[in-house]
């Protein structure tokens, strides 16, 4: 069988793969992500390269795949449909492939109002559903979206898209997995998970239209750092469930950084014992440096 | 509906410089959103003579918008407009612009922001309900419109990012993807929204200009 990626390979050989955030810098010094990605070379099966993650401006997605590419380490591309049309998203996917990114990532991407140009004027000309159908349809009928024929190469790439199992409302998040799904998607990375047990129920549901058997899912893990971030969770970030029990562990710890990432490995634990789940996405957001030891902890393995 | 506000009094004094004027209001959208009827085109002359600034007279159009009915009804106001240089008009923007085709050796300023297209929901209260987007999608989701009322124009479901109804935007505005399941779900409708929206044609919104 001849994968596109790494992560596919890990995903089709039914192994439990593990991918990894990285942030590229807030400037144009490569050296911030190359040493990011170095310290987590052998951690994760791939590594998404965020596109920038809540509108706020950082060095590209596709610049930072380059640079991981140049370290012969595999990037999952994140694409967003907030800064670019239609034009610029298959141009950039055409680019990507040419240059060698095999994993991308299809996003609708955070409002402009929560980032750092508030003022900006948001694109939004597709959603990440129709992102995904547009790629799939260069890849595998040789066409732009316009119907136009590509006439230099397809891109050949593995789609990712994400779902949100705490979304408001619950039936049409579960609409949106089976679109995404119908569309191309062919592996999804879930929102951060605290509530386990919300997140079982959404599984069964999945179970139960069969969508685990024709897409790959990896489970979101972001530990807590600080009572604080568990309190930004809870209260603030849009779409994110932090159950009352692990706020008041996080609340009541000696050790808050300690006890976040003794749920994280709990979690983890839980996570894998769940059918339906192949994977595990970290997000460690200003704490990338756990992440070797946690997925040493969790007894993950990656085939790199 | 054309909804608009008054700019803010002090940007008005600064562009209007104490030189007289003359103050143009409209009878529809701009009397019905209170920012340019007569009442308040009256009281905008009061502020402003209190300021001393001249006002040379007014004129309440029926509506702004209307090139033809303006030269009309802008004949009998001769006299005011002669020695004046500034006319501030209180209209959504397509009314600024059709008065300013009939002056273009006067300035003509805008006393409006114009901010939507929407509906009078109580008295006081208007809310979004179209961005003339040019190809009417409103019969797919239940009459409610994504493209204008979502702040990502989302055309397969909703974002994942409202809480309780209300959009992660702002808790000022409904999530109108809920409100589509919802009234979807009450009329047996909600396989309607397994249909996999294709992108949108925005060069339907890109004309300029019809003719019947």
């Amino acid at each position: 069988m001849n994968y596109r990626s790494n992560l596919e390979k890990c995903l089709s050989e039914r192994q439990f793969a593990i991918t990894a955030e990285i942030g590229p810098p807030k400037g144009s010094d490569a050296k911030k992500i190359r040493d990011k990605a170095e310290f987590l070379r052998g951690s994760a099966d791939a590594f998404n390269i965020t596109d920038n993650q809540t509108a706020v401006v950082r060095m590209s997605s596709f610049a930072g795949c380059v640079i991981l590419l140049q370290m012969n380490m595999e990037p999952i591309m994140q694409m967003t449909c907030r800064d670019r049309n239609r034009i610029g998203l298959q141009s950039d996917v055409l680019g990507a492939a040419a240059l060698g990114v095999r994993n991308i990532l299809c996003l609708t991407g955070d409002h402009q109002s929560f980032g750092n140009h508030p003022a900006a004027k948001g694109v939004f000309d597709i959603d990440s559903i129709q992102l995904l159908q547009i790629i799939k349809n260069m890849q595998d009928a040789g066409i732009f979206q316009s119907g136009d024929p590509l006439l230099a190469g397809r891109p050949s790439v593995y789609l990712g898209a994400a779902a949100n199992p705490y979304a408001d409302p619950f039936e049409a998040q579960v609409d949106r997995l089976w679109k995404k799904i119908d569309v191309g998607a062919e592996f999804i990375q879930t929102q951060s998970i605290y509530n386990v047990e919300k997140f079982s129920r959404w599984m069964d549901d999945v179970r139960s239209q069969g969508l685990d058997k024709r897409v790959h899912i990896l489970a979101g893990i972001t530990p807590l750092k600080s009572v604080k971030m568990a309190e930004r969770m809870k209260f603030h970030v849009p779409g994110t469930d932090v159950p009352d029990v692990v706020f008041q562990r996080m609340k009541n710890a000696i050790d808050p950084e300690k006890e976040g990432y003794a749920i994280a490995l709990e979690t983890i634990r839980e996570l894998k014992l769940l059918s339906g789940i192949h994977g595990i996405h970290i997000t460690a957001l200003f704490w990338e440096e756990i992440i070797p030891v946690l997925v040493k902890d969790a007894g993950l393995t990656t085939r790199i | 509906m054309i909804i608009t506000k008054q700019k803010n009094f002090d940007d008005l004094l600064r562009i209007l410089e104490n030189d007289p004027v003359f103050l143009i209001g409209c009878s529809e959208c701009a009397t019905l959103c209170h920012t340019g009827g007569k009442d308040e085109i009256l009281a905008m002359k009061e502020a402003l003579e209190k300021r001393k600034i001249p006002v040379s007279g007014y004129v309440v159009l029926d509506p702004a918008c209307h090139l033809q009915n303006n030269k009309r009804m802008l004949k009998e106001y001769a006299k005011e407009l002669e020695n004046i240089n500034k006319i501030l008009v209180f209209s959504c923007g397509n009314g600024v612009q059709t008065i300013a085709e009939l002056f273009t050796e006067k300035e003509v300023l805008t006393g409006t922001d114009t901010l939507f297209l929407g509906e009078i929901s109580h008295v006081n209260e208007f809310k979004k309900r179209c961005t003339l987007c040019g190809e009417c999608l409103l019969d797919l989701f239940g009459g409610l419109c994504p493209v204008s009322q979502c702040p990502k124009s989302m055309l397969n479901g909703p974002c994942g990012g409202s809480f309780q109804g209300l959009c992660e935007i702002s808790p000022q505005v409904e999530c109108v993807w809920d409100r589509i399941y919802q009234v979807l779900k009450k009329q047996g409708n909600l396989q309607t929204l397994s249909v996999i929206q294709k992108p949108k044609d925005w060069s339907k919104a890109g004309e300029m200009k019809r003719r019947i």
